[in-house]
């Protein structure tokens, strides 16, 4: 990888990060005084960033040498240390550039009519702003430690909008779990970078990756696994899923674009960023695969079971992520898949949770799909951009997630062997459940007999929310073919992960792969009319269910097991350390400091009154000590 | 600009300015608290001037005065910093008006007239600047146990319910610890004695004494002792957080941001430099001490019910962070950790402003009498949240820098005590952010509905808004801080025998095979 210095419009991509977060600076810092156009002022430097972001990404594809880099100053220098604050900018990172600005840009749109009546308005503004910063920090940084900050920034934002309504106490437990969690990743970041550091002095994306080859076996594989630990906490990916179905507490613009289109794919671009070290590494790739298996899986099973419209949402974003780290984890073949399915996912599941918004919108804020029912004639725009997008997801032949979502399971298939099979078959069956889970979601919500409570009375919002909607509907339809077939992602990212090599041979023939999937996908779908569509749906969720639906609806005991085995017992170590604490080291202190004062007596009236006198004595008595001791020394 | 005697006239104006504040008549204490206002700023301004002389390029130990003191023992009154002591003396320069105006409004127990707590404070100031620009052990050591009495007053006469309980547990703790360090000091002079013959207390003579590894263990010792009880290492803690709660708010802020940084300031400064032999032998048992105080220190302030005393237990945690950087020997993890002495010093004193200003609204200092604060005074809310984020050390603030360079840097030759370092930053969010919601977040209760509760007033945002600034500064701009510290650094770790140019990566050799 050669990196050029940057000239012309690319020198100014620092911008990309500034606006927003001039933005947010404006927003949080002006007080009420920006109460009225803060918002205004938060669309317009989320556009501007994208306008720069396209103007960037023209001129970069103009160059020879797609590969930019933009020195700023320098952060950190110190010893063998030395981090400049700088961008890479090139095809990967203009990518996820265009992304974030393109759907942030949409959503704040969006915004001004989900939150016009919210008094914190501006608060949610600036947060916004400051993720769509701190976000683009992460993608246009020029190394791991860039890569880093920027991590931790969207972090904070989502843990800022997680708890947005923070007098709930459901958003303040949410946030703070949201938060802790994913620092229990940074710590495999964190370690992974030291690690970088030890053996080649550098973190620098230049210098780190491009000496990928030259590090021992066993190095590379435990710098794999802790970014992956890093990955993890921030895609939500299995065993720190946890808390993304939770940070739907967070208001549902912030569920679109942080926990759905953008932050949590983060983990995706790390691993595809970092695609040397993991290809040197196959035993750490196997991990990525099998973790991203087993979160399909996870994720397909409990949206399945849940009955708020947004958690639902928030499960098939688990699992979506799960695809696209199966698909990076298989290493060059899976790469520009994995990213192309990451975009086409953002498109659609940006525009279902703000049909979700919107439909909550209507409800009265209401998310529990029971009480929905028949909203396609109420809500027709909502329900057709809302139809498109569910399409697009479950891989409604030749819609969005048909190409990218195909790709990835044929890829899997390609991998051969009993692990291609197993892993293929596990995106399948996937593949089967998104269908049944979506079917079910929108059967509820938008077909049969209303179930609304009283005093509900749904109707469609206001243009400022659909035309976002509308626009991230058109895209949901045709992405995937633009992305895969029109104008090849992969040739695109090619300076980043090479060119794209046909399989020798697949597996399975790439037709009979999309025709299976297809019927698999229509199994679903005719399950879920068969189960939901055809029958009447109870207003309160049964209780007498079976024991795989409870596991489901528990989220697969993801909780339980967290609080059994760290929550519980580290409190009780909490109280038992404070008791030693208290009674233990602070008791033995006061006990020799009494024995040494004679008794507890004296200790006692020091405390009443001649502490002075005490205290000055015992400085004097210090002197004289010293006196005494080098006069004897010396003398 | 270098022929000026700066570091006395540091030593000099606030001491005479405690004493012209304390010689005021009786009921001047608004006259008391404009004084201590104009000396500190005063001290401030010189601080910065001093910076400005000084050569980052230059001489290890610069803008120097040395008179003789007490000739017969060779003791000198000799002043001078490095880069580690500078950025010290620049952060007193800027806390101390910083807690002038934060106690404006306080009052003394019992109706008691502030105005000696403000002559205290002053003098305290002119002590904490001795005690980090001496560099003649002996006045190390004065300035070390005289520092004490300030401090002692300004707990034991202004502070909490349990002051005096508190400020003698201090007292003696401390007063113990350098009884213990002055042995040593005595020491180093008789072995100066019997080899350059004549006994110094110079540090740069008794920098080059050749030691014989025994005696360097004893001597170490002495001195080891005195910093960990002063930056309280477990098990020598337990005075902190008695001391940290009693003491008031402003005085807190310079115990826990300064005074106790002349523990870790020793290690760094003496430790190392003078016992390059013990340091090594000793260094995975203090590495112990300074891993377990960061979780210990982490999982106790979690389970606090008082907010100061929850404080004082993440700086027990961070004080490991910085033992373990500086116990590392690698010029990285030496950096990180004297710049988390100046980070901590701004995050916690801002934390320590906050809570206490939540205090003096809602006049408790039990966190179960709080909650919803954010919606009652969302200004107030949105600094104690900044004040959290330094404190767990997010990107983007000052503390981030000096956490993940002491990591890093000490990664390379401590692989094992750092990976449990690391746990530590989880464990970091979760006692700031279980504060933030249990006073922040949620309904308004408590004293939060109970009293007025009014959001943050002019003056206390003068009072934050200057340390906010650097939070956020040396969060992006850490570099010239880095610049005056990194050649102190260096030649420390030169002086312990690590290599100063930094970690040497075990590269490409090794792996290409």
């Amino acid at each position: 990888m050669d990196t050029v210095p940057a000239t012309g419009l690319l020198a100014a991509t620092w911008l990309l990060i500034a606006l927003p977060l001039a933005g947010a600076a404006v927003l949080l810092l002006g007080g009420r005084r920006t109460d009225r156009w803060g918002h205004l002022l938060a669309i317009g430097t989320v556009t501007a960033a994208f306008v720069l972001a396209v103007l960037s990404t023209v001129e970069l594809a103009g160059l020879d040498e797609r590969s930019v880099s933009v020195d700023l100053f320098t952060f950190v220098s110190t010893g063998q240390l030395d981090v400049s604050a700088g961008l890479l900018v090139d095809p990967l990172s203009m990518t996820f550039a265009l992304l974030i600005t393109g759907v942030g840009a949409l959503i704040h749109v969006y915004s001004v009519g989900y939150m016009a009546h919210d008094p914190g308005r501006r608060r949610f503004f600036a947060y916004l702003n400051l993720f769509v910063a701190a976000m683009l920090l992460l993608v246009l940084g020029n190394s791991f430690v860039a890569l880093y900050v920027g991590w931790e920034g969207v972090g904070l934002a989502s843990y800022l909008l997680i708890a947005f309504w923070y007098t709930r106490p459901a958003a303040a437990t949410a946030a703070k779990k949201a938060f802790v969690m994913n620092r229990v990743g940074d710590v495999g970041l964190a370690l992974a970078i030291f690690l970088m550091f030890t053996q080649l002095g550098t973190t620098s994306y230049e210098g780190v990756l491009g000496s990928a080859g030259l590090l021992a076996g066993g190095t590379v594989t435990a710098i794999g696994l802790l970014l992956l630990l890093g990955a993890c906490g921030k895609s939500g990916q299995f065993p720190l899923q946890a808390w993304l179905p939770d940070a739907m507490e967070g208001p549902t613009p912030v569920s679109a674009l942080i926990h759905a289109a953008t932050m949590v794919t983060a983990g995706v671009y790390l691993i595809a960023r970092s695609a040397p070290l993991f290809d040197a590494a196959p035993a750490a790739q196997t991990v990525v695969v099998v973790i991203g298996a087993v979160t399909i899986m996870i994720g397909a099973v409990a949206g399945c079971a849940y009955d708020d419209i947004k958690k639902v949402l928030a499960w098939s974003t688990v699992s979506q992520i799960g695809y696209m780290f199966l698909a990076v984890g298989l290493g060059p073949v899976g790469y520009a898949a994995g990213i192309a399915h990451l975009l086409t996912h953002g498109f659609f599941k940006a525009g279902l949770f703000l049909g979700a918004g919107s439909v909550m919108h209507g409800m009265g804020d209401r998310t529990d799909m029971r009480r929905f029912g028949g909203l396609a004639t109420t809500m027709k725009t909502t329900f057709v951009t809302f139809g498109l997008g569910y399409l697009a997801l479950i891989g409604f032949p030749f819609l969005s997630g048909y190409w990218t979502k195909d790709a990835i399971i044929e890829a899997a298939f390609d991998r051969g062997g009993a692990s291609g099979w197993v892993l293929g078959g596990v995106a399948v069956l996937g593949a089967g459940l998104t269908a049944f889970y979506m079917t079910r979601l929108v059967l509820l919500t938008f077909f049969g007999e209303p179930r609304w409570e009283d005093g509900v009375h749904p109707h469609e919002s206001p243009a400022v929310m659909t035309l976002p909607m509308v626009v991230l509907a058109v895209g949901s339809v045709a992405a995937g073919f633009l992305l895969v077939e029109a104008f090849p992602l992969a040739d695109w990212l090619a300076p980043v992960f090479g060119e794209p090599e046909e399989a020798a041979a697949h597996a399975i023939p790439p037709l009979a792969v999309s025709v299976l999937v297809t019927v698999v996908v229509a199994l679903g779908v005719l399950a879920a009319w068969l189960l939901v569509g055809r029958r009447e749906v109870p207003t309160t969720a049964p209780v007498r269910v079976s024991a795989p639906v409870r596991a489901a609806r528990a989220g697969l005991y993801a909780d339980a097991v967290n609080e059994a085995v760290f929550m519980r017992p580290g409190m009780r170590l909490v109280r038992a350390l404070r008791i030693v604490d208290d009674k233990g080291v602070d008791g033995v202190v006061n006990g020799i400091g009494a024995g040494l004062g004679g008794s507890s007596a004296r200790l006692g009236r020091a405390q009443t009154g001649f502490v002075r006198s005490y205290a000055l004595g015992m400085l004097g008595g210090a002197v004289l000590v010293a006196g005494a001791l080098l006069a004897v020394t010396a003398g | 600009m270098s022929d000026v005697p700066w570091l006395l006239t540091m030593i000099v104006v606030p001491a005479v300015g405690g004493a012209a504040v304390a010689a005021l008549p009786k009921g001047r204490d608004a006259l008391a608290k404009q004084a201590a206002l104009a000396v500190s700023l005063l001290v401030l301004v010189l601080a910065v001037l001093a910076t400005v002389a000084f050569d980052t390029g230059g001489e290890r130990f610069q803008l120097t005065t040395a008179v003789d003191w007490i000739p017969a023992f060779g003791v000198q009154f000799a002043l001078g910093v490095d880069g580690i002591a500078l950025v010290m003396l620049l952060l007193i320069g800027v806390l101390v008006p910083v807690v002038v105006v934060a106690s404006w409004r306080d009052t003394g127990p019992g109706g008691r007239s502030m105005k000696a707590y403000f002559a205290w404070l002053l003098v305290l100031e002119s002590m904490m600047v001795g005690v980090f620009a001496a560099t003649d052990v002996f006045l190390f050591y004065v300035f070390f146990e005289a520092m004490l009495v300030p401090m002692y007053f300004i707990i034991g006469s202004f502070g909490g319910p349990r002051r005096q309980y508190a400020a003698v547990k201090f007292f003696l703790y401390s007063l113990l610890g350098g009884l213990v360090m002055l042995a040593s000091v005595i020491g180093l002079y008789v072995v100066s004695n019997s080899q350059i013959g004549e006994g110094t207390f110079a540090f740069d003579a008794l920098r080059q004494l050749d030691i014989d590894p025994g005696v360097q263990k004893l001597l170490f010792l002495g001195f080891f002792v005195a910093f960990a009880i002063k930056a309280p290492l477990v098990p020598f803690h337990t005075w902190l957080p008695d001391s940290g709660a009693e003491a008031p708010v402003g005085g807190a802020v310079l115990l826990v941001g300064v005074l106790d940084k002349v523990g870790t300031f020793g290690f760094i400064r003496y430790c190392l430099p003078l016992f390059p032999d013990a340091s090594r032998t000793f260094a995975p048992w203090i590495l112990g001490l300074a891993v377990a105080g960061i979780l210990y220190g982490a999982l106790l302030a979690m389970g606090q019910s008082d907010m100061k005393r929850l404080v004082t237990y993440t700086s027990i945690a961070h004080f490991g962070f910085i033992a373990l950087g500086i116990f590392a020997f690698t010029a990285e993890g030496g950096s990180g950790a004297v710049l988390y002495m100046v980070n901590h010093g701004i995050s916690t004193g801002i934390l320590f402003l906050v809570v206490g200003m939540v205090i003096t609204r809602g006049g408790s200092r039990s966190i179960a009498d709080y909650g919803g604060i954010g919606k009652k005074a969302p200004v107030l809310a949105g600094v104690f949240l900044v004040a959290g984020l330094s404190s767990l050390a997010l990107p983007g603030t000052n503390s981030f820098v000096s956490e993940f360079l002491v990591l890093l840097g000490s990664f390379p030759t401590r692989p094992v005590f750092t990976i449990v370092a690391t746990v530590g930053i989880v464990l970091a969010a979760l006692y700031v952010l279980l504060l933030i919601q249990r006073a922040v977040h949620g309904p308004a209760r408590g004293k939060v509905t109970d009293t007025a509760f009014p959001d943050l007033r002019r003056r206390e945002m003068v009072v934050v808004a200057p340390l906010l600034a650097l939070v956020i500064g040396l969060g992006v701009y850490p570099q010239p801080l880095l610049d005056l510290i990194n050649p102190a650094v260096a030649a420390t770790m030169g002086d312990i025998g690590s290599d100063p140019a930094g970690t040497q990566p075990a590269t490409a050799e090794q792996g290409a095979n």
